[in-house]
C-alpha cells in the first residue's frame, strides 16, 4: 500500500466523477513517471468508464452511435490508451507509465464497442474465459484467443535471466495446447479410446500445462508468486516431458506404461510444493522422469 | 414548507405546475384532493416550471383543483427497532392494522454513499443450510450476493427458506431479517407472510410490500425505505442485517415505465442510460463500516427474461454486486430442489469467509476440486451424447457417477432440510472419493489422506 495510489469512485458515486477518475489517475501516474518512476497503471473496469460517457452523453440527448455509446468513444479510449509509454524526463533520467485496463463486456460478448476498440490501441490481450473461471481455473486467461505483440521485445530479456531456450519452450507449449484444442474436437465424435497413443499422449500433456503451469493458486502461499526462474523451469519441465514421453512412445512403450510411471497429482502440484528458492528441484525431478522413460526406449533404438 | 393550489397538467404519473419555482430537485411533495393526500417528488425545476411525479394513481384528479405542498425536504422516513415483526407498504407505512411504530430516527431514504475507506471488508461466514450455498458460494456478512432465477423456477422457496434458516456463529450477536417484495403478486406476498409466521421468526423480520398492482413509482421508493431501516438497525444498534429484495426485474421495469414517461433517451432495451447508476444506489447500500459492529447483507432476486443472463438487469447487477447464485431450469426439470447451476454461480467474496478461521482447513481446495470436477462432468456429458457411455474411459464413466451422486445428494435437499458446514465438507468429500486421487489435482496430500476413502483406487486402470 505504501507505494499505491487509489483512486475509488464506487458505482454509487456521482456519474460525472466516474468519467473523470481515469483521467485523474493518469494524471497522478504521470507526474510519478516525470520524476523518474516506472508507474504501473490498472483501471477497473474501462466499461464502467465508457458506461459512464454514454450515461452522460444520454443526459445531454447526444445522438447515440454503437450500442447507444457516443461516436467519440473510440477517439477517448485512443487517447487514455496513448498516454501509456517510455519517457526521457527533464532531468535526464527514464521514466513509464504502463496500462492494464480491464475490460468487463456484457455477457462475455468480445464484439462489443469497447472491447473492440480497446483492442485497437492496445498490444496485449488477456482474454479471460467464462468457461475456465466456471471450472475455477484462475487466472482464466484464455491461452488461445490471448496475445501480446511484445514478446519478440522482452525475448532477450527472459534469454539472459532463465537460459536461451525460453523462445523455443514458449512456442512448443504453445503447440501442445493447440494440437491438443483440436484432438479435444476429434475424442467429442470418437472418444478419446480411439485415438493412437501418440495423440492421447498429447492430450495428457496438454492436460499437465494446464493444470500444472497455466493455472494458479492466488491463496497458496508458495504458488500466489511465482519467480521469473520457476517459472522456465515449470514450463520446461512439462515440455521434456512430453517430449520424452513422445519418444518413448515412437519406439513401442506403450502409454499405459508412461501412465504409470507419472503420479499426475505430485506433478501437477510441484507449482506449490517447490518454493520459489528451490527452482533445481524441478530439474531434479525433469532428470529421474526422463531417466524412467528413457529405460522404456529398446537399447538399439536409444539416441 | 409552501402551499399551492392549481397545477396545470396532469401526464400519467406526472403534475406539472408552471409559475411556482424555488423547488428543489427531489424534494417531497404532498398533493391532496378530495379523496386523500398522495405523496411525490420533484424531477424537474427552473425558474417557473415543476415536474413532479406522484406514488400514487392520479386517474381521476382534476389539476385545477388539487392541493401542493412541498414539503421543503427530501423523502425522509422514521426508523426504529420497533419495526421489526411489521408488515409495511411501500413508502413504510404500516400494513397490518397496528398504528404505526414510534421513530426513533427520520432518516433520509436516499443514504449517502460511504466513503470507501470508512468501509470495513466483509468478512465471517453466515451458514444458510443449504449445501451449493455455504460449501461452493458462502455468503458473508456485508456482501451483496444476488440470486438470478427465471419464471417458473422456485427462487421464492429458496429465499424464504434462505431467511428462516439463516445463523451466524456467534450466539451474542442479533440477526435481523428485511423483506422486501418489489412488485410480486398477492400469492407470493401472502406466501412469505405465511412462511415467516408458521416458523415463530416474524418478530425478527421486517416486510415491505409493494404488490404488482400497486405505483409502480411506489416501488422505486420501496428498496430505498427497507434499506434505510436496514442501516439503521446495523450501523446504529449493532445488528447483522439480512435483506431479501425480490423481484429486482420489476424494479428495474419500473424505472423504464417513468423513464418513457418523462421522455428521456432510451438506452438497451429501452431501460435508461441511468440503469447501472441506479441498481447501485441500492447495492451499495450494504457492507461493513470500521467500528461498527453490525452489517448489512443483501440477497436480491431477480427473474431473468427468457433466461438470458446478458439482458440488461442481469448484466448490471453482476457488474455491481459481489458474484450470483444462477438457478437453473435443467436441474429443476430433473427434479432437483434447490437448483442451483454452481457453474455460473460465484460468491467473489467467499475466501474470506471460510477455511481454517471460519469453517473447516479444508473447505477453499475442497471447493475448487468440486468446481473443477463438475466442470470436466459437463465435458463429459457432451462427449457422452455423441459416443456413448461404454465407449468412454474407466475414469470417464467415474466422472458421470460423479456428477450424478453430485446432483442427488450434494445439491439435493428439503426445502425445510437445514445441513451444518461440517454436514456439507463431508458429503461432498463422500462424493469426491467417487474419483481416482490422481485425478484430485487441487487437494493436498494431508487433506487426502484424511477425508477421502477413495473406494475406486484400486479398480480403474491407467487406460
Amino acid at each position: 500500500m505504501e507505494r499505491t495510489v487509489l483512486i475509488a469512485n464506487t458505482s454509487n458515486m456521482p456519474v460525472a466523477a466516474r468519467e473523470a477518475s481515469i483521467y485523474l489517475a493518469t494524471t497522478i501516474a504521470e507526474y510519478f513517471r516525470d520524476q523518474g518512476y516506472d508507474v504501473a497503471l490498472m483501471a477497473d473496469s474501462t466499461s464502467r468508464w465508457a458506461e459512464a460517457l454514454r450515461e452522460i452523453a444520454g443526459r445531454l440527448e447526444e445522438m447515440p452511435a454503437e450500442e447507444g455509446f457516443p461516436a467519440y468513444l473510440p477517439s477517448r479510449i485512443a487517447a487514455f490508451y496513448e498516454r501509456a509509454g517510455r519517457v526521457r524526463t527533464l532531468g535526464g533520467t527514464e521514466g513509464s507509465v504502463s496500462m492494464v485496463g480491464a475490460v468487463s463486456p456484457p455477457g462475455g460478448d468480445f464484439t462489443e464497442p469497447v472491447t473492440q476498440h480497446t483492442q485497437r490501441y492496445t498490444r496485449a490481450f488477456w482474454a479471460l474465459d467464462r468457461t475456465l473461471a466456471n471450472a475455477r481455473h484462475y487466472p482464466a486467461i484464455n491461452w488461445q484467443t490471448s496475445y501480446s505483440l511484445y514478446s519478440a521485445a522482452v525475448a532477450p530479456w527472459w534469454a539472459k535471466e532463465t537460459g536461451p531456450d525460453w523462445q523455443a519452450l514458449r512456442d512448443a507449449a504453445a503447440q501442445i495446447l493447440e494440437q491438443a484444442s483440436r484432438l479435444e474436437q476429434l475424442v467429442r465424435l470418437v472418444g478419446a479410446q480411439a485415438l493412437p497413443d501418440r495423440q492421447r499422449w498429447i492430450l495428457d500433456a496438454a492436460r499437465l500445462l494446464k493444470e500444472g503451469f497455466l493455472q494458479q493458486n492466488a491463496l497458496h502461499p508458495v504458488d500466489a508468486y511465482c519467480v521469473p526462474a520457476k517459472q522456465v523451469a515449470l514450463l520446461r519441465f512439462f515440455v521434456e516431458l512430453y517430449q520424452s514421453g513422445q519418444q518413448a512412445i515412437e519406439s513401442g512403450a506403450p502409454l499405459t506404461r508412461i501412465r504409470q510411471l507419472l503420479d499426475v497429482r505430485r506433478l501437477v502440484q510441484i507449482k506449490e510444493t517447490v518454493p520459489n528458492d528451490q527452482v533445481d528441484q524441478i530439474a531434479h525431478m525433469l532428470e529421474e522422469l526422463k531417466a524412467g522413460m528413457n529405460a522404456m526406449v529398446p537399447a538399439e533404438r536409444k539416441i | 414548507m409552501r402551499e399551492y393550489v392549481g397545477a396545470d397538467r396532469i401526464e400519467g404519473p406526472l403534475v406539472v405546475a408552471e409559475g411556482y419555482g424555488k423547488a428543489a430537485c427531489g424534494e417531497l411533495i404532498e398533493v391532496h384532493a378530495d379523496d386523500g393526500v398522495r405523496l411525490g417528488q420533484v424531477l424537474t425545476t427552473g425558474e417557473d416550471l415543476v415536474v413532479a411525479e406522484l406514488w400514487g394513481e392520479t386517474a381521476g384528479l382534476q389539476p385545477h383543483q388539487l392541493l401542493l405542498r412541498f414539503c421543503g425536504e427530501t423523502f425522509h422516513t422514521g426508523v426504529s427497532r420497533e419495526m421489526l415483526g411489521r408488515v409495511f407498504d411501500g413508502l413504510g407505512r404500516p400494513r397490518d392494522g397496528l398504528p404505526p411504530p414510534m421513530a426513533e430516527d427520520r432518516v433520509d431514504m436516499h443514504g449517502a454513499p460511504l466513503n470507501p475507506t470508512a468501509r470495513a471488508y466483509p468478512q465471517d461466514f453466515i451458514e444458510t443450510g443449504i449445501s451449493a450455498i455455504d460449501g461452493m458460494n458462502t455468503v458473508v456478512r456485508g456482501q451483496k450476493l444476488p440470486i438470478f432465477s427465471g419464471a417458473g423456477l422456485p427462487h421464492n422457496e429458496l429465499a424464504a427458506q434462505i431467511a428462516l434458516q439463516a445463523r451466524i456463529a456467534d450466539e451474542s450477536e442479533t440477526l435481523a431479517v428485511i423483506f422486501v417484495a418489489l412488485g410480486v403478486s398477492h400469492d407470493t406476498a401472502a406466501y412469505f407472510q405465511q412462511r415467516f409466521e408458521e416458523s415463530g421468526l416474524l418478530a425478527r423480520t421486517a416486510v415491505f410490500l409493494n404488490l404488482a398492482d400497486e405505483s409502480p413509482l411506489e416501488r422505486l421508493v420501496t428498496p430505498r425505505v427497507a434499506l434505510s431501516l436496514a442501516e439503521f438497525l446495523a450501523f446504529e444498534h449493532g445488528y447483522q442485517v439480512l435483506v431479501l429484495m425480490t423481484d429486482l426485474t420489476n424494479y428495474a421495469e419500473a424505472l423504464r415505465e417513468i423513464s418513457s414517461r418523462r421522455n428521456e433517451v432510451p438506452g438497451r432495451k429501452a431501460y435508461p442510460g441511468y440503469l447501472y447508476s441506479d441498481l447501485a444506489e441500492i447495492f451499495e447500500r450494504c457492507g461493513r463500516v470500521r467500528g461498527r459492529p453490525g452489517s448489512v447483507t443483501q440477497i436480491p432476486i431477480l427473474t431473468m427474461p427468457g433466461d438470458d443472463i446478458t439482458h440488461p438487469v442481469p448484466d448490471l447487477t453482476g457488474y455491481i454486486t459481489e458474484g450470483q447464485i444462477v438457478l437453473s431450469r435443467a436441474l429443476h426439470r430433473e427434479g432437483i430442489y434447490p437448483p442451483i447451476d454452481v457453474l455460473p454461480s460465484l460468491s467473489r467474496l467467499m475466501k474470506n469467509g471460510i477455511g481454517e478461521r471460519h469453517t473447516r482447513a479444508d473447505h477453499p481446495s475442497w471447493a475448487g476440486q468440486l468446481y473443477a470436477s463438475y466442470a470436466r462432468v459437463q465435458e463429459i456429458r457432451a462427449i457422452s451424447v455423441i459416443i456413448g457411455e461404454t465407449a468412454l474411459t474407466p475414469v470417464d464413466r467415474a466422472y458421470l457417477e460423479f456428477g450424478r451422486e453430485f446432483e442427488r445428494r450434494f445439491l439435493a435437499q428439503g426445502a425445510g432440510q437445514a445441513r451444518s458446514i461440517v454436514e456439507t465438507l463431508d458429503t461432498g468429500w463422500e462424493i469426491l472419493s467417487l474419483l481416482p486421487s490422481s485425478e484430485l489435482t487441487r487437494i493436498n496430500e494431508e487433506d487426502l489422506r484424511r477425508y477421502y476413502s477413495g473406494k475406486l483406487e484400486g479398480r480403474i486402470s491407467h487406460d
